[in-house]
């Protein structure tokens, strides 16, 4: 056994004893009480300093040092916007043709709008522009509305059946299920077949061309090439945006379609939205 | 020092120590939950967040049922990049009428707090049933067996109702048209005036999953829709002390 025996008693104990236990009453160490003391300061001080007591109407103190993570973060997006603030008015300013001529303005525009493109676009019609099946591929030469900067701005400024946008492109593809008979649907898709290019019962397709001027030339115009200003798709070629089999043309017709793009004039500035077209436009497709 | 040898008592007497420490976590506790008894005025005031509609109800029921949230936020935090890639950062009254809030932690896909508009109905569909039709790179599970379920909105009232217990200001008459304006929201064709008067203009009244009958889809698509889209931040004059 180790210990001290009672009547060899170190002076410093708190005199309790249990079980033969005695209790050292030795001083906290003077550093560690020193920065128990400083954190209570600091900690003080650290609530003046900083946003800290709620007050009851409904805000807290402001705290002395100023600190906003709201300030700060609009001052982090003004320090980026002042730093484009030129380029921006000039880009919002000239004509759209005029983009392409101006290398600041085209640089600027290109890789804003390849930003711009990621984050807001890509979802849709995929990273590199090239669509998914009920999404137009922007990088070929087939355009629903059009594919000329301006149609392009016009498209990406109001959407296309977008509901909260008054100007938004607007066209209706009915639903052709309710109005025809099942054999005049199958006589018109032999037809579309044979005019793009597919594989298809000539006799069918015959009368299909009866029931297509009928009921579809109105739009997609004489011999299915399609009419950009209502935004009604060419039909005679390989590109298709629901898919160009039996089956699908079939579903098309009989269900319609109403892809819906949003409008992004209230989401991104007129300076994004002009990137980004000018992005697309420059993707291989531009007119 | 008499004070502090008097402490001597507290230390020998274990029922004293109890009670005395109740006390000193008492006064603690007081100090940290008074300020919540003003809750009202602790949320920063800002015009156009209303509660759910019964049909975005059921859908957010379904978000967390599915639990979206382990690995989608609904909080943009206020930095720079965070702004500029998803919209404006988050207000606390944007989701003072969620009970629980899906402000979440953790960020496996993006954050959905202002995913309102930002794609078609359509694009939805599509994502939910097939998520690498869409995103190819996408480790999202499919969702496609939400067009199976078909919802009557008959316990949307009850829903209303739990909410209303815990504070969102549903009214009697919100309750009560619950399941009307539950079906009325989804079909195009509907008197959505009742709707509109309880719930405002800007509710979308859309077949949400362009299918004839009304799903979890629809509902689901419905609430994701009007993630963000209540405040309209081209008037918000964000106040600085918060």
């Amino acid at each position: 056994m180790s210990g001290k025996s009672p009547d060899n008693k170190d002076p410093n104990t708190t005199g309790h004893i249990w079980d033969g236990i005695e209790e050292f009453d030795n001083p906290l160490p003077r550093w560690w009480l020193w920065v128990l003391y400083l954190t209570i300061i600091w900690g003080i001080g650290y609530t003046i300093w900083m946003p800290a007591w709620p007050l009851l109407n409904g805000t807290t103190t402001a705290g002395i040092g100023g600190y906003s993570s709201r300030a700060d973060v609009a001052a982090d997006i003004k320090h980026f916007v002042d730093a484009n603030a030129a380029v921006d008015s000039k880009l919002t300013a000239v004509e759209l043709e005029e983009i392409a001529g101006d290398p600041d303005l085209s640089n600027y525009a290109l890789n804003g709008g390849a930003a711009v493109f990621r984050t807001w676009c890509a979802q849709c019609h995929g990273k590199g522009a090239g669509g998914f099946t009920g999404y137009p591929n922007l990088i070929d030469n087939d355009w629903l509305w059009g594919g000329t900067l301006e149609d392009i701005h016009t498209t990406v400024s109001h959407g296309i059946r977008e509901p909260a946008d008054d100007d938004t492109r607007l066209n209706d593809m009915p639903k052709f299920g309710e109005d025809l008979e099942a054999e005049e649907i199958d006589q018109v898709v032999q037809y579309l077949l044979s005019i793009s290019g597919q594989e298809a019962d000539a006799g069918l397709a015959e009368t299909g061309a009866e029931v297509y001027a009928d009921n579809c030339e109105s739009c997609h115009d004489e011999g299915g090439i399609g009419n950009r200003d209502l935004g009604a798709p060419n039909l005679t070629d390989a590109i298709w945006l629901f898919g160009g089999d039996a089956a699908s043309i079939r579903t098309t017709i009989v269900h319609g379609r109403a892809g819906v793009m949003p409008a992004w004039a209230g989401r991104l500035s007129e300076s994004q939205i002009r990137q980004v077209s000018f992005w697309v436009h420059q993707q291989g497709g531009g007119e | 020092m008499s004070i502090l040898s008097k402490h001597k008592i507290l230390e020998t007497n274990a029922t004293l120590l109890l009670i005395a420490s109740l006390l000193v976590v008492t006064v603690g506790g007081i100090v940290e939950l008074v300020p919540l008894f003003f809750m009202e005025s602790t949320i920063e005031k800002v015009k156009g967040v209303r509660p759910y509609t019964p049909l975005e109800m059921a859908g957010r029921n379904i978000y967390i049922r599915e639990g979206c949230y382990t690995c989608h936020s609904q909080m943009i935090r206020p930095l720079r990049d965070e702004v500029e890639r998803y919209g404006n950062y988050s207000l606390a009254a944007e989701s003072m009428y969620d009970h629980p809030f899906q402000w979440g932690s953790k960020r496996t896909g993006p954050d959905l707090a202002r995913v309102g508009g930002r794609y078609s109905d359509e694009w939805h569909v599509n994502h939910m049933t097939d998520p690498r039709s869409v995103v190819p790179v996408s480790i999202m599970p499919a969702y496609a067996f939400l067009s199976d379920t078909v919802l009557d909105g008959a316990m949307s009232g009850a829903v209303l109702k739990t909410n209303a217990m815990v504070g969102v200001p549903y009214s009697p008459e919100m309750i009560e048209a619950a399941t009307a304006d539950f079906k009325a929201q989804a079909d195009p064709d509907a008197d959505t005036d009742g709707l509109m008067e309880r719930y405002g203009e800007n509710v979308n009244v859309r077949n949400f999953d362009g299918r004839p009958e009304l799903t979890e889809m629809d509902a689901l698509v419905a609430y994701l829709q009007v993630l963000g889209t209540m405040v309209d931040f081209s008037t918000f004059e964000p106040a600085a002390s918060r």
